[in-house]
């Protein structure tokens, strides 16, 4: 056997590793493929032994090929043999092979959940470790669902090494399993405030990711997450929560509000560029939200454009880049501030960096105006020209058309020149947006009626020279404008000048080499072009005239149908004997031009792209019955050629509107009119679009025109756009003085009338009235259409299943599935090693189940409102009214003076205790409220308590504290002391000085001595208070005992800065060293009669109070957890942080309590029964 | 989130890949675009990029730096700081630097394994784990005792034979063309 073992590595050394691969690879460039498939045989041959080690080198050396990019699936079965081999090295090797090479379709990836649990729960944390991190790659909704509570439960691990991996990799089995999100989020909530800082990043982290996609769940946290900003020193944390928050501030805008001042302190103190730029960016997203309601805040607003103008004007292309991409956030709500840049931003076109390029150019979209859209296009039309490269002017390209046509061509006034824009981006070589800059055209011709004239007049030209663009660029997606061309010059073929000379140049041969498409439109529209040219000709009585041209049509048309695409040959034949048919009635004189143009008769109306689905069911319809009944096999082959033809009909572009529609459009159109008349800056348009729209250009109103052209409408030829910008600004100066004309008849008016305000005449967007009334239809809806959102919102969105409502309390069902032994008993109660979770949900619990139901209800609903009103609270910066109903007086250490802070402090301090008692150890949560759910039905209320006790107080400050255990470490225990802010002045520089005592020790930062004063990690503006928690280490734990301890601090006021002291003394309670801890009543049992517990008793009188609210207290402030209860007998347990069992048998008589104790420290107990005894007496 | 982390040599041949979403049959495409990409950069641009077609829609950017003979890429999502994986990436290199002892690019060539290793301590799943580079490294060096103390005895004799393999062959890693290869790592703001 040893012999075999040594032989086994002397083999293994003259194997190839790794390197000698790598290096084997490098010497054999010129037949690398040939020495890797070499080497892949190898690799299998060493797969097939026996020895792991072999086999973890072989697949190390997979690892390194498949980042080559050779396939490696086939060994997946050998990965998972190396990955549950026993040592880490090779472990480590498996693991990274499958993170590399596993997906969700590697069916193998079944066979590791048992392996994947082995090692979760390895001693060796570095296996552990090996197999999260692999998992995090892998992860499947199996596996996911498989192994969730094994990592929850590695949450609570004792090395944070484990603890921040266990964290993060929860992301991903929400992602694939969302309903363990629910079960698994209290802990996930507790890690945030872990003592070890990357577990608290992995949680934030986590929290984060889940919080960017479903921000609304994660609002309540939003107090945690201020106290962790404030308190956090971790960059990489501050700005994954600063992100966070300018997430959750367009929700709550009182968030904002509280945020503003820490950030820019922030701001100022931070000295980290990413830092800064983050919470210049929340501050950012703070003002939108804000502003929104109060217009007072563009002050600020400025101020952040100006601190970005300082970004963008930066050497650092970095902050160039990233100055630009806030500045466009701004953008969005407050235009106007962003546009006074608009030089800075044109300037960053020019940049050599294409990053920078593109995100001026989104800037660009919200920037213009209708002052200034026609000189920022025409800037950008150089860029078009310039641009090398077709990536970055297609960029340009889509942007101009984005720029133009956003919200409703909104800012265009004058669409001859945006056609001209649309018929100059055609010139463009090799562009793939041909079809873009064709759906522009087709969608102003149809919506815009007035520009539909000069339309059809470029769009003739533009067909006349299609050779032009067809023939050079017939690869390119430009030839798509034909299809637009083609299809305006048909539909709107009464305003063609020449209709004749466009019809030629539609049939020429050339055209055939378009593709398929195109032909087939330019086909329809041939026919729509003839039967208007029938028209005229009919009309003007020259029947040889209309003959000829249906002469030319029978002549032409052959040539498409022998056309290979089935489209054109269809219509074409179709329409060849259509024309046929109207020669031979023309050779017999009858007037067919009529009976032609009334095949394309009617009025066309754009239809918005949802609207079909928007129409509503008719009530009574159901869409999936049957109308009649199927038919048998032989019938349906009948019906099949009758579909095809309906289907045609559908997908004609044509629609003919009912009367109806007809009717509703004047409507529409009249209330425009009156709209418009009613507007003082609308000019008033003379009576028809039609005609006002020649006037606007006509050359006895232009002084200069240096172009020589004496109507641009009848350009022939492609139009410039520039003249357009010429004519515009013509245009608009005379606009103006027109308009000061009216102005100034009206303040003469004024003069000799009433006296009355008039606004200041200044030039605003709103002056400048479009050149074409436009007469932009709207798109039309069906009648009663559903109003909905839904549409935009993708079903398949991973995180939608994540938006999962976190306030509600856990139901039984939801718990994490376990895998459990087919022999466990569920009564018997789970070996020492089982999670706390499981023993949670295999708690049988059938007792008075109905009951417990309908009070669970109330409390979920109580809880959703108080966690509400929490939030509402902590958002409120002035305090809100008392709770309604008067707490009953609290029974705690603190002196109640009826203050009116007090309210607020004691509420605050409500928040604090309830956010504790969820830190306690796992299962607390529920065991704590065991004793209500499972008690009877006793409407009694328990008062609201606090586990905080107060420690000291001066006029100053406050100091109140929490002691509980320490789950992590043996003999420790956490100290979280609240410091209240009651004074005027801010409270600075705190350090905390605490006498250690042979007993207890603090611990202390390494390297302060004994004497040292410890700070405390924050400063307190007034009225503000903080929490900050420290460890003890206390050697033995049967006694009670004080520690005397000093606060330092320095107060600053407006008149100075005064050094001041607090004493105090902190008491550690036995109860403080006992975690909750749920027990079952057979371990119990068997606990009790072990006998190796000593005993002891106490008696209490004169109590009134309810034995359910009596078990509540001492659960709570001591600690405990209910084991059983019967009647008015309860047994409780608990555990201290040294492992010390502590049971209690609760009786109560008629006005008394009495409590058997048992305990593995007589001491401990005694001490113990004293101190609840005193709880006790003040019930 | 981080989609992806790329690393290759100024001929776009990979020195590491590591994607944190399943991308099955895309991925030798990606490093080819990203490497197209990011090759075509002078070097005095900004450190961001978009437009990255495969590797996913407008939410995502490639931020990356260049060092020497090498470009390290991350491939991220809006949620991340620009900055902040910026110098994130920094942290990495330090921390190459710091366990390879003057990192160049023949120790990725040769130890793309460790590589992955340290960068397993830094990034899980697509989230990042750790910032703190001592910490990086302590948990390394404690896995390599670790990896040294299984290997025992056995592990001397194979480690003697790689020795005496890289003896043989002209082409050492370390010993040739340190000079213009390693990794020159600027000072610049990181976490503390």
């Amino acid at each position: 056997m040893a012999l075999k073992m040594v032989k086994g590595s002397i083999d293994r050394m003259f194997d190839k590793n790794l390197q000698d691969l790598v290096r084997g690879i490098r010497n054999h460039k010129e037949d690398e493929a040939k020495y890797i498939s070499q080497c892949i045989d190898e690799i299998k041959q060493e797969l097939k032994q026996d020895n792991i080690a072999v086999k973890a080198n072989a697949v190390c050396k997979l690892t390194y090929l498949q980042m080559l990019g050779y396939d490696i699936s086939w060994a997946a079965f050998n990965i998972i043999e190396v990955m549950s081999a026993s040592k880490f090295t090779f472990k480590r090797i498996g693991y990274l092979a499958a993170s590399q090479s596993f997906h969700e379709g590697t069916d193998v990836i079944m066979l590791t959940t048992n392996q994947i649990r082995k090692d979760l729960s390895s001693p060796s944390q570095y296996d552990t470790g090996v197999a999260l991190t692999g998992l995090s790659c892998f992860v499947t909704p199996d596996l996911a669902r498989d192994l969730a509570n094994d990592i929850m439960t590695l949450m609570s691990h004792t090395k944070p090494y484990i603890r921040k991996k266990a964290v993060l990799i929860m992301y991903k089995v929400f992602l694939k399993y969302p309903e363990s999100l629910r079960p698994a989020f209290p802990r996930l909530k507790e890690k945030l405030e872990d003592p070890d800082p990357g577990v608290q990043s992995a949680a934030v982290n986590v929290i984060c990711e889940l919080a960017r996609r479903n921000p609304k769940n994660y609002l309540s946290l939003a107090p945690l997450f201020f106290k962790l900003m404030t308190s956090s020193t971790n960059n990489w944390v501050l700005i994954k929560i600063i992100k966070l928050f300018g997430a959750l501030t367009p929700l709550e805008p009182r968030l904002g509000k509280k945020l503003i001042e820490p950030l820019t302190n922030l701001i100022h103190s931070t000295s980290a560029m990413s830092l800064l730029y983050e919470c210049v960016n929340t501050v950012i997203a703070v003002l939108i939200s804000l502003s929104s309601g109060m217009p007072n805040h563009s002050a600020s607003i400025q101020l952040c454009v100006q601190k970005l103008r300082i970004l963008i004007e930066d050497s650092d292309q970095n902050l160039k880049y990233l100055g630009l991409l806030a500045m466009s956030k701004i953008l969005k709500t407050h235009p106007k501030s962003v546009q006074s840049h608009k030089d800075l931003i044109l300037q960053c076109l020019d940049d050599k960096d294409e990053s920078i390029r593109l995100r001026a150019l989104d800037l660009l979209y919200g920037m213009v105006s209708k002052k200034n859209l026609m000189e920022i296009v025409k800037k950008l039309m150089t860029h078009v020209d310039k641009a090398e490269g077709t990536t970055y002017r297609d960029e340009l390209l889509t942007k101009i058309i984005d720029i133009c046509s956003q919200s409703n061509y909104q800012y265009i006034t004058n669409f001859e020149w945006y056609i001209s824009i649309l018929v100059e981006l055609t010139r463009l070589e090799g562009t793939r947006h041909g079809h873009l800059i064709a759906a522009q055209m087709l969608d102003v011709a149809i919506r815009v009626k007035a520009i539909r004239k000069f339309a059809v007049s470029q769009m003739s030209a533009l067909l006349d020279s299609a050779h032009l663009l067809a023939s050079s660029t017939q690869r390119n997606g430009i030839c798509e404008v034909l299809y637009a061309a083609a299809w305006i010059c048909g539909e709107f073929s009464e305003h063609l000048q020449e209709p004749h000379h466009t019809l030629e140049a539609m049939l020429r041969p050339r055209v055939t080499t378009l593709p398929g498409h195109i032909q087939a439109v330019y086909v329809q529209n041939v026919v729509k072009l003839y039967a208007s040219i029938l028209q005229q000709k009919e009309q003007a009585g020259e029947a040889e005239g209309a003959q000829a041209v249906t002469q030319l049509m029978v002549d032409r048309l052959p040539q498409f149908v022998q056309s290979a695409d089935l489209e054109v040959q269809e219509r074409a034949s179709c329409i060849l004997q259509l024309v046929k048919h109207i020669q031979k009635l023309q050779a017999k004189d009858v007037p067919v031009a009529e009976e032609v143009s009334a095949l394309f008769a009617g009025e066309l109306n754009p239809v918005a792209p949802k609207a079909q689905k928007k129409v509503p069911v008719p009530e009574g319809l159901d869409l999936d019955a049957w109308i009649n009944e199927p038919l048998s096999d032989s019938e349906s082959e009948d019906e099949r050629p009758r579909a095809v033809f309906h289907e045609e009909e559908q997908r004609r572009p044509k629609h003919r509107p009912s009367e109806a529609d007809e009717e509703e459009l004047a409507r529409r159109r009249e209330a425009r009119k009156q709209e418009q008349a009613n507007n003082p800056f609308y000019i008033k348009s003379s009576p028809s679009p039609q005609k006002r729209y020649q006037d606007t250009p006509g050359v006895e109103h232009i002084p200069v025109v240096q172009i020589d052209l004496s109507v641009p409408l009848k350009v022939p030829g492609l139009p410039m756009s520039d003249q357009y910008v010429k004519l515009e600004e013509e245009r608009r100066h005379r606009q103006k003085l027109e308009k000061d004309k009216r102005r100034k008849k009206r303040k003469e008016k004024e003069k000799k009338g009433k006296r009355r305000h008039s606004s200041l005449p200044t030039e605003s967007d709103e002056d400048i009235a479009p050149a074409q009334q436009v007469d932009i239809v709207t798109e039309e809806m069906p009648e009663n259409a559903l109003p909905s959102d839904e549409d935009d919102k993708d079903p398949n969105d991973p995180y939608r299943a994540l938006d999962i409502d976190l306030d509600k309390p856990l139901a039984d069902s939801e718990k994490l599935p376990i895998q459990k032994h087919r022999n466990t008993e569920t009564s018997k109660s789970p070996e020492k090693d089982v999670p706390m979770v499981e023993k949670k949900s295999k708690k049988p619990k059938k007792k008075e189940k109905k009951h417990k139901e309908k009070e669970r209800d109330k409390e979920k609903k109580k809880e959703k409102e108080k966690k509400a009103e929490d939030l509402d609270f902590w958002l409120s910066t002035t305090p809100p009214p008392a709770p309604a109903p008067a707490p009953a007086p609290v029974p705690s250490t603190k002196s109640p003076k009826p203050k009116k802070k007090k309210h607020r402090k004691e509420k605050e301090e409500r928040t604090k205790g309830k956010k504790k008692s969820k830190k306690q150890p796992p299962g607390s949560e529920e065991a704590a409220g065991e004793p209500v759910q499972n008690g009877a039905p006793e409407e009694e209320q328990l008062p609201p308590e606090s586990s905080y006790s107060l420690l000291a107080e001066n006029s100053y400050v406050k100091m109140t504290c929490d002691i509980r255990g320490s789950l992590q470490e043996d003999s420790q225990v956490t100290v979280a002391i609240v410091l209240e802010n009651r004074s005027s002045s801010i409270l600075k520089g705190m350090e905390l000085s605490v006498l250690d005592s042979l007993n207890a020790r603090m611990a202390r930062p390494q390297g302060s001595s004994v004497h040292d004063g410890v700070p405390v990690p924050f400063q307190l503006p007034p009225g503000v208070s903080n929490e900050a928690q420290y460890v003890f280490t206390i050697q033995s734990i049967v006694m009670a005992q004080k520690l005397k301890g000093t606060l330092s601090f320095i107060a600053k006021n407006d008149e100075g800065a005064t050094h001041e002291k607090l004493d105090f003394r902190l008491h550690f309670s036995c109860s403080s060293y006992l975690i909750t801890t749920p027990c079952y009543s057979d371990a119990f049992a068997k606990l009790l009669e072990s006998g190796d517990l000593s005993m002891s008793s106490i008696k209490v009188d004169g109590i009134r109070m309810s034995f359910q609210n009596l078990l509540a207290k001492i659960c709570f402030h001591h600690h405990f957890s209910v084991v059983e209860r019967v009647d008015s007998c309860a047994s409780m347990y608990s555990r201290s942080i040294q492992g010390h069992h502590v049971c209690l048998l609760v009786k109560k008589g008629e006005n008394s309590v009495s409590v058997d104790g048992k305990c593995s420290d007589s001491t401990l107990l005694s001490n113990l029964l004293e101190e609840m005894k005193a709880t006790l007496a003040k019930c | 989130m981080i989609k992806a982390i790329l690393i290759f040599n100024n001929h776009g041949k990979p020195r590491l890949s590591k994607f944190y979403q399943p991308y099955v049959n895309t991925q030798q495409q990606i490093i080819r675009e990203t490497f197209h990409l990011v090759s075509k950069r002078d070097e005095n641009v900004c450190n961001f990029l978009e437009g990255g077609l495969l590797i996913g829609g407008s939410d995502n950017k490639l931020i990356y730096r260049h060092y020497a003979t090498l470009y390290f890429v991350f491939c991220v999502d809006s949620s991340e700081s620009e900055l902040g994986i910026l110098d994130l990436i920094q942290v990495f290199v330090e921390t190459l630097d710091k366990c390879f002892e003057n990192v160049c690019e023949l120790d990725l060539i040769f130890h793309v394994d460790k590589v992955h290793n340290i960068l397993a301590e830094m990034v899980m799943g697509g989230m990042v784990l750790e910032t703190n580079m001592n910490e990086i490294v302590t948990q390394i060096d404690a896995q390599n005792k670790l990896e040294k103390s299984e290997a025992g005895l056995a592990g001397a004799p194979a480690r003697a034979v790689s020795a005496v393999k890289n003896m043989n062959l002209p082409e050492i890693p370390r010993n040739i063309n340190i000079g213009d290869i390693s990794i020159k790592v600027p000072n610049l703001p990181s976490f503390k």
